[in-house]
């Protein structure tokens, strides 16, 4: 039997249809959030994370119903093109972005942690990032991007 | 040879970059049509199987089932699924659906239906029955007599003149001798003899094979893949469905990875096929099991290595002997093995070089093409014999590797005797850094602070290990790649282009070779890429070839349309074409008398007189295979209660020629580098006896995250490839060589102990600590 939730998308104030089974994951790429990706569907690789009341979840295995009257957040309501998020700005900019279907879960990752803590330390913030897998850059630029965001490239 | 550019060389921003970071629908899945029909595949439970019935009449009953395809209503047609040139060097073993089954994993049948729930729960009733049949499961067993023959098909060949003999389950034989590696042990002061062995690994793409296809307007099938060979794909799709080429139309867009596996054609005729029977698009995403299990890995080669060398340290032989297992299909077993000696016995100067390569079959997962191709494995074997050479040699590793290796304007008989599939192409070296590498890389390290794994005490100990390397660039007088520009009249252009980026940066790195031989801004080069209706002809992202064959395309085609400019711009200008000069976007009289900009002179030709497009299409084949050179070192630290390894550190040195964009060339390298650390330390493939993979999840398949990568340095060597577009030679493949055998010298640094198998796990480093 399907069940109606309450949430906030993006800003955006929601009521949907969920079925009991159906995933966080399943219901973002269904509302046209294309850029949660599901990259493994077990929660091991991080590419469908979004952020519900501003945590990161894994939505691949979150149920969608889970979200009723939370707020959750993907990378389509951080930035755009013409007004990138500093973070996702600091990843392109450092050539941080390679197949791009980690990235913005890694955005996600890294907006969670900054809100708490905007001046994280290397490994703060490589103990943040430990559920978002990469398999194209080595994680060096991403990195790097990052800590010179934090302010900290010294660190690195 | 130093040149000033104004867009390559410079770290422009990667075109793609900020709409990848907005989470842009630019991916397979996220293109999928309304109403698109949904695959689930009944792969086979058994490592070796005939199927004596299959009963698909309770499935093709259930809600929402549109089709069910296996072999008794499918086209009957022996092809590779190996997104190579053609003729293929891969064997045509392989059918889309069969009678027999060779792997845990293998194709039985598949469902399309309304939803993957109804997909899958018609897989469950189909009724198959089996006549299970002895299985190889070890590669040392397949040519043994009596062994149970894989590939006992009629319709099985090779399209090329080369040995194969499925009856002994051998997929691919090659091999080579120059001078007598015998006498050259006999007469050798110091020789070695070892066999080292590579694992099963996975590529691991965060985005798993997806592809779909939709019937198009005109009647035609349009197919959209991740793939790294989208010409490939429309060749051997329309081969195995028996339908004209021109049915076809393939487009990659974005995709999440690929590292070679991306180069086989695993998904796209079911989805095509399904699309043409039901009228439907059809869509289908491989699970992370099915990417471990069906998709396919990396070839483990077992390799005996002997080298021989003089007193003074003078390497006088060098014999490989590769025994690849290329599992139930033959996809790419001839050329992975040729390139474990091609890529790798050129790179010390030896009198005597011998090499066999045999690819044998087994009822295990696939080999395929995976970034290195045979080089990662052949690697260890090298890379560590020369190591230990060095150490009887009362030698410095690192001074052995400075004596030996090959230098600017050698050459290697290797070059000629091995190709890919054929006898390959002579060539001398040009640009080669690897001197600087290894020198720099050493300083970066630390290396003589490296100590005797004597003098170590102590449950933690560190070592320093390294590796030199090589690769290619393409592959000679075979890979071929197109390029068209048109210009517009705001002065931008429309640069179309086969070749495949797969997420590397090649549309940038391209994009870069475009501006700056139009002298203009990257911003004005609009890339579209990898389209068969669209865009010239590029065999595809493989063999380290892009920015070297491709960008050459590119820089050809940006010439010929710069001689346009200027013609319209001496007309538009009453002079003569030697009277101007390009800069800026601009042309203009070298007197500085007058100048027109691009925009005008795109808008002139247009519109003004003698109007036509400028624009021009080029394409370039490559007549050598020009190698890039690094050095790796790695700084291991191993616990010798518990084997556990732990790099601290990583230094890649690494001579592409001219590095089109710095940042790039480091993104491939650091990318490279901690995939191959972790294939050296955690990665694996566990089967049970059955033949059945038991980790097929990232659960248990464990990949490097960031909190496990060691910091890892890249120093570009810059040199200068006159052949390569700039000055270019590839950088993609090479760096992932490296990890595997400078781990192991690292770990015999720390604790005198040398490995001849990978991985190097806790658990095997402990067991070889425990044997001393």
């Amino acid at each position: 039997m399907n069940r109606t939730i309450s949430c906030t998308i993006n800003g955006t104030e929601r009521t949907l249809e969920v079925e009991p089974s159906e995933k966080l994951s399943s219901l973002m790429r269904r509302l046209g959030l294309k850029s949660v990706k599901v990259g493994c569907n077990e929660g091991c690789c991080g590419t469908c994370t979004v952020l519900v009341d501003g945590r990161t979840v894994y939505s691949c295995l979150a149920y969608a119903a889970s979200v009723d009257g939370r707020n959750v957040r993907t990378v389509e309501h951080l930035g755009s093109i013409d007004r990138p998020n500093p973070i996702q700005q600091a990843l392109a900019d450092e050539g941080a972005v390679q197949c791009g279907f980690c990235i913005p879960a890694m955005v996600l990752s890294a907006e969670e942690l900054l809100e708490k803590n905007p001046r994280p330390t290397a490994d703060e913030m490589r103990k943040h990032l430990d559920g978002n897998l990469c398999r194209c850059t080595g994680y060096e630029k991403i990195e790097s991007a990052l800590m010179k965001l934090a302010g900290k490239e010294e660190d690195v | 040879m130093k040149r000033k550019h104004q867009v390559v060389g410079h770290s422009v921003r990667k075109i793609d970059a900020l709409s990848l970071a907005c989470g842009k629908p630019m991916f397979v899945p996220d293109l999928v049509p309304p109403g698109a029909l949904h695959v689930k595949m009944l792969w086979s439970p058994h490592a070796h199987a005939r199927i004596t019935s299959i009963d698909t009449s309770v499935a093709e009953a259930m809600p929402g089932v549109k089709l069910v395809l296996h072999h008794g209503n499918v086209p009957r047609v022996a092809h590779t699924t190996a997104g190579q040139g053609f003729p293929e060097p891969s064997p045509y073993d392989t059918f889309m659906f069969d009678h027999k089954v060779r792997f845990v994993g293998d194709r039985v049948a598949a469902v399309i239906a309304e939803t993957p729930e109804q997909a899958a729960a018609a897989v469950g009733a189909i009724k198959v029955e089996y006549d299970i049949l002895e299985a190889v499961l070890d590669p040392h067993d397949a040519d043994r007599e009596g062994a149970p023959v894989i590939h006992d098909q009629p319709e099985t060949h090779v399209p090329i003149p080369v040995p194969y003999e499925p009856e002994k389950n051998v997929a691919a034989r090659v091999g080579m001798d120059i001078g007598s590696i015998d006498d050259a042990m006999a007469a050798a002061d110091v020789s070695l003899d070892h066999t080292y062995a590579t694992h099963y690994a996975q590529h691991v793409p965060m985005e798993p094979h997806v592809a779909f296809a939709e019937p198009a307007n005109d009647g035609r099938i349009t197919i959209v893949t991740s793939t790294q060979v989208p010409f490939h794909v429309r060749r051997i799709i329309a081969q195995t469905l028996e339908i004209p080429v021109r049915q076809l139309r393939v487009i990659k867009p974005r995709i999440g990875g690929g590292f070679g596996v991306k180069q086989e054609i695993l998904l796209e005729d079911v989805v095509a096929l399904g699309a043409i029977r039901t009228g439907r698009p059809v869509y289908w995403k491989y699970t992370r099991a099915e990417e471990f299990i069906s998709a396919r890995t990396r070839h483990p080669i077992e390799t005996r290595l002997r080298m021989a060398a003089t007193k003074d340290g003078v390497v006088t032989g060098i014999g490989m002997d590769c025994l690849s297992n290329t599992g139930a299909y033959g996809s790419h077993a001839l050329t992975v093995v040729c390139n474990a000696g091609s890529k790798m016995l050129p790179l010390y100067r030896s009198p005597n070089i011998h090499f066999t390569g045999t690819a044998v079959y087994t009822n295990l997962p696939v080999g395929g093409a995976y970034r290195g191709y045979g080089a990662t494995q052949s690697s260890l074997a090298v890379e560590c014999m020369v190591d230990e050479l060095a150490e009887k040699l009362g030698m410095d590793p690192l001074q052995f590797r400075l004596k030996n290796h090959i230098r600017s304007g050698e050459t290697s008989p290797v070059f000629r005797a091995l190709g890919e599939g054929k006898a390959g192409v002579e060539q001398s070296i040009g640009s080669c850094k690897l001197e600087q590498c290894i020198k720099l890389g050493a300083k970066e390290i630390g290396w003589r602070r490296r100590g005797r794994p004597e003098n170590k005490k102590g449950r933690y100990r560190t070592g320093i290990g390294m590796a030199a390397l090589m690769q290619g660039s393409s592959i000679p007088e075979i890979d071929m790649g197109a390029a068209s520009i048109k210009m517009n009249e705001d002065g931008s252009f429309n640069l179309l282009m086969g070749a495949t980026d797969l997420g590397t940066g090649s549309d940038t790195v391209l994009g870069q070779i475009a501006a700056e031989a139009l002298s203009t801004t990257i911003d004005k080069i609009l890339v579209y890429s990898s389209d068969t209706d669209m865009t010239p002809f590029d065999v595809g992202a493989y063999a380290s070839s892009t920015t070297y064959l491709s960008g050459s395309a590119v820089r050809n085609c940006a010439e010929k349309v710069r001689k346009q400019i200027l013609k319209v711009a001496a007309s538009m200008l009453d002079c003569k074409v030697g009277e101007l000069a390009i800069a800026d976007a601009m042309v203009a009289k070298k007197d500085g008398t007058a100048s027109v900009s691009f925009a005008d002179v795109a808008t002139h030709s247009m519109y003004a007189s003698d109007q036509h497009q400028i624009g021009d299409m080029s394409s370039h084949i490559t007549h050598k295979s020009p190698p890039p050179f690094s050095a790796h070192f790695a700084e291991v630290e191993v616990d010798t209660w518990t084997g556990a390894v732990k790099v601290l550190n990583y230094v890649a040195a690494v001579d592409c020629g001219t590095a089109i964009n710095p940042k790039l060339a480091e993104g491939q390298t650091e990318g490279g580098v901690l995939n191959g650390i972790s294939f050296a330390l955690t990665e694996d493939y566990r089967f049970n006896s059955r033949g059945v993979m038991q980790n097929a999840s990232l659960m248990h398949y464990k990949i490097f995250s960031m909190r496990d990568k060691p910091p890892i340095k890249t120093i570009l060597v810059p040199s200068y490839e006159k052949t390569g577009p700039f000055g270019a030679k590839s950088v993609s493949e090479i760096c992932i060589n490296g990890p595997i055998p400078a781990i192991a010298n690292a770990i015999y640094n720390a604790t005198g102990v040398r490995l001849y198998r990978s991985p190097f796990t806790a658990e095997t480093v402990w067991r070889a600590l425990a044997e001393g």
